[in-house]
């Protein structure tokens, strides 16, 4: 099967970016190095092309009673122009997905879901709809190959967004300027700097998965390139840097922010990803809450743990054994040599016993064993 | 941006270096293989006294990215290990052909360096 390629694929040639396969897309790793991008986003600023993402519209007047039936956070919670964390489960607490929901309109929410889970998560949302005794009043529309995305982040971004973004928000939050959006907030803008005339709808969150501040940009495909080329043009004053999947990756991890298929896939729950937070179980009935329930009143059989290295060692990789006494009890399913702290770091799955802060494990790379410390998450905090 | 290919040097496909004196060689990788790489951080190398074969999977070199085997391109024992490279492994992509290489080895099939790629061969494999 062919590679799918986002409206930025010639963009991302044109810059140098070394291209490579993800979750079914041809997609930059990096274009200068994934340390040099990691620390300029750290620093400054740095765009990434995030149009593999998925974008799914549910609408009409059941859409907030279907949505709170099939996520586990709690949507009445957001007013139009917020959004939330969550994920959706299935019935033995196994995740879905893990997405953003915002509420766009007082009956419309915009739910931004992984790349590699579009073909599950649209049958699996289409037929929970089938079978809701909201069918009537809830639409659904997959938007995934008409709309793109674009992240900006960094604490640099705030120095050039509203040259890009200008004036006033036309609908969600409504603020005199783009600055203005609070820590998940989104907006919408009906035009950009440098181009003449109404353009299509850009919606707008302060939002990232990189532990900055930054903002999040959903708009058509075929205005992707152009918002991309304003945010470099004038995004110079912020030393705005392209950036690949790579240093995407190095930048959650040190957050702990949850990945797909690494921290989250169908045979784990948010419990054990240690996203209780996220998991509402006073808004009523949504599917996986008894097992949720279950996990969150007894303990899951396994947590999600951050640690560090403690000596020289080779970065950490997804799949290595973690040891304690002599037995391998965990597997690592994140890691990497943290740019930022210069050491290795990672999150394992281990016995809930062994996931507390200063607990000392090891972790298996190439038959020999290297020391590593359980620590609080985020394993990176900005100085 | 093109890699260097030193012309007095033999190649092996892997992207290994070999520079030869007195029926030592030393061994390192490419700059062709440290662009691709990037941002080196960790290598491993062998014990000396340890007796490779050409081809055999020798060291390893971890980018943030992925980690990597590097293959002895010539068989024999080796001799000596770069501390500094694994002290420091950014020499890898500052110094590739200098101070970044990764092992000596006391040649026990001479013959084997005429397996390995000329510059020009090498050139041409890369695209350089």
């Amino acid at each position: 099967m062919s590679l799918k390629r986002t409206p930025l694929f010639a963009a991302h040639q044109r810059l140098g970016g070394k291209l490579i396969e993800f979750g079914g897309w041809e997609m930059p790793v990096q274009y200068s190095s994934i340390v040099d991008e990691h620390l300029c986003v750290r620093r400054a600023s740095g765009i990434f092309d995030i149009s593999h993402m998925g974008e799914v519209f549910v609408t009409g007047p059941a859409a907030e009673g279907f949505l709170n039936e099939t996520l586990t956070n709690d949507v009445r919670k957001l007013a139009v122009g917020q959004g939330q964390y969550s994920q959706m489960c299935r019935e033995d607490g196994g995740t879905v997905d893990d997405l953003y929901v915002y509420r766009i309109a007082p009956m419309e929410f915009l739910l931004i879901i992984n790349a590699s889970r579009i073909e599950v998560d649209v049958p699996w949302l289409q037929e929970r709809i089938c079978g809701s005794s909201h069918r009537s009043g809830v639409f659904f529309e997959d938007a995934s190959s008409r709309l793109g995305a674009v992240a900006i982040q960094g604490p640099r971004v705030v120095q050039f967004i509203a040259d890009v973004f200008q004036g006033p928000s036309q609908a969600g939050t409504a603020v005199g300027s783009v600055l203005d959006l609070k820590k998940n907030e989104i907006g919408l803008w009906k035009s950009l700097s440098g181009t003449s005339g109404p353009m299509g709808p850009i919606w707008v969150a302060r939002t990232g998965y990189t532990g900055e501040d930054g903002f999040e940009v959903v708009a058509p495909g075929d205005m992707i390139e152009t918002i991309w080329n304003q945010c470099l043009d004038l995004g110079h004053v912020g030393c705005l840097q392209p950036c690949g999947l790579g240093a995407r990756d190095t930048l959650r991890t040190e957050v702990c922010y949850p990945l797909y298929g690494h921290e989250l896939d169908e045979a784990t729950s948010p419990i054990e990803a240690g996203l209780g937070i996220f998991v509402v179980f006073d808004k009523g009935g949504f599917v996986g809450r008894s097992v949720l329930l279950d996990q969150k009143t007894n303990g899951p059989r396994k947590r999600l743990a951050a640690f560090r290295m403690t000596d020289k060692s080779p970065p950490p990789r997804p799949g290595y054994a973690v040891i304690s006494g002599d037995q391998p009890v965990g597997t690592v399913v994140s890691g990497t040599q943290s740019p930022s702290l210069n050491q290795g770091i990672g999150l394992a799955y281990v016995p809930p016993t062994l996931a507390q802060p200063g607990t000392v494990i090891g972790v298996e790379i190439r038959g020999r064993r290297f020391a590593a410390e359980v620590v609080k998450k985020p394993i990176y905090r900005k100085p | 941006m093109s890699s260097q290919v030193p012309s007095d040097l033999r190649y092996a496909k892997s992207h290994e270096w070999v520079r030869v004196a007195n029926g030592i060689a030393t061994v390192g990788i490419t700059d062709h293989a440290q662009h691709e790489l990037t941002d080196v951080v960790f290598v491993e190398l062998p014990a000396v006294g340890r007796v490779v074969k050409a081809s055999e999977a020798c060291a390893v070199v971890e980018s943030v990215k992925t980690a990597s085997d590097i293959y002895a391109p010539v068989s024999g024992e080796i001799l000596a290990v770069n501390k500094a490279v694994s002290d420091n492994p950014a020499l890898v992509n500052t110094a590739p052909f200098a101070d970044g290489w990764f092992v000596q080895v006391k040649l026990s099939n001479p013959g084997e360096l005429d397996q390995l790629l000329t510059p020009e061969a090498y050139r041409a494999q890369i695209g350089a």
